[in-house]
């Protein structure tokens, strides 16, 4: 099958800082894949790009065989690291947002999980706490039917029990055909449920490669071994 | 709950061990179908590929089979699970014998204490 999405000298530049560099990167289908890096590394500006959010100054992205654009929108589903939802919606009006702009949008899907998180479809966005309205977007974002996931750090501002229902959420929607993009710090806690780990550095890719392989090759775990890449 | 795993191990391989020890446990039950791929890869809090990859191992070993439509079951073959109990059962008898010989204990030491210990047991 088709790779799932490929890019080629990637690059993106901000003035005189460059945020990612000639970056060659190829995701497959069916894989669980975490972009791992430090503070300003180039996690979110590769995960913009990916959405076309931002444009590249030079390189290119092929998704699904298209640039980014209407076509790719339609198979990628965006968690962006802040929240765009105004405080003045309920969740049911996100849920009609949502069945209007996404043709693979599942309001069951979406509803069964609200229910399960104890969420109340009534209740205004305004008068959440920060961690519940990050769940209801990640919801949002997970019951559509998509061939991207793209996660731009899900689990940082939610509770363990909740960080569990999520992970939860990712494997049971997992299908051969999608693949799921996660960039988090938080890396013991999600490293069992990553296919692949990419590790980003200074707009650079320092390492793509497969869970099982670390471990069978460093004898350390992907937090390690993270931990020892990285060391400030 | 998830399953508990340690940090230095590939994760699929400490998957099939916890199977293994489940079967002879008799949590699984000879013959008994398994859950599928992606309820025991929840159940464990685990990637459905390295779930898939641990079963295939244990395919391969024959300690599971998998029928076509129906999905996957233990093993009704006996001597299979013998043979299973037998390894695990060396595997730790060559672990504890290393442990003693870093604590510098001779063969005949062990057996005296073995047989010590034993003899407070009853």
């Amino acid at each position: 099958m088709e790779q799932l999405m490929n890019c080629q000298g990637l690059t993106k530049r901000f003035g005189y800082k460059t945020a990612l560099d000639g970056v060659n990167l190829t995701l497959e289908r069916g894989r669980i894949i975490g972009l791992l890096g430090p503070n300003g590394s180039g996690k979110t500006t590769l995960i913009k790009l990916l959405n076309g959010l931002l444009a590249p100054t030079s390189g290119t992205i092929s998704i699904n065989g298209s640039a980014p654009g209407p076509e790719t929108k339609k198979i990628v589903s965006y968690l962006p690291e802040r929240t765009y939802f105004n405080s003045w919606m309920k969740v049911t009006d996100i849920l009609n947002f949502f069945c209007d702009f996404y043709e693979d949008f599942d309001r069951n899907r979406a509803s069964d999980m609200l229910r399960r998180l104890g969420i109340d479809e009534n209740e205004r966005l305004g008068s959440m706490s920060k961690g519940t309205k990050e769940k209801v977007q990640l919801i949002m974002v997970m019951s559509r039917d998509a061939q991207l996931y793209c996660l731009d750090e899900p689990i940082g501002g939610v509770d363990p029990a909740a960080r569990d229902y999520i992970l939860q959420t990712i494997i049971t929607n997992y299908n051969e055909n999608a693949s799921v993009l996660i960039s988090t710090h938080l890396i013991a806690d999600i490293e069992n449920v990553l296919d692949d780990v990419i590790f980003i550095e200074n707009g650079h890719i320092r390492l793509h490669a497969s869970v099982d392989e670390i471990r069978e090759q460093e004898g350390k775990s992907v937090d390690a071994l993270f931990r020892e890449v990285f060391r400030c | 709950m998830a399953w508990i795993l340690d940090d230095s191990r590939p994760i699929y391989l400490q998957i099939e061990d916890l199977i293994k020890a489940n079967i002879i446990a008799g949590v699984y039950q000879p013959g008994q179908k398994l859950p599928s791929v992606r309820d025991l890869a929840a159940e464990a809090a685990v990637n459905p590929n390295t779930m898939q990859k641990a079963l295939t191992e244990l395919e391969r070993s024959g300690l599971v089979y998998t029928q076509r439509t129906s999905g996957r079951f233990i093993t009704e073959d006996v001597s299979k699970m013998t043979e299973l109990k037998e390894q695990i059962a060396r595997e730790q008898i060559q672990l504890f014998l290393k442990n003693m010989e870093q604590l510098g204990l001779t063969r005949d030491d062990i057996r005296r204490l073995l047989e010590k210990e034993w003899k407070e047991e009853s």
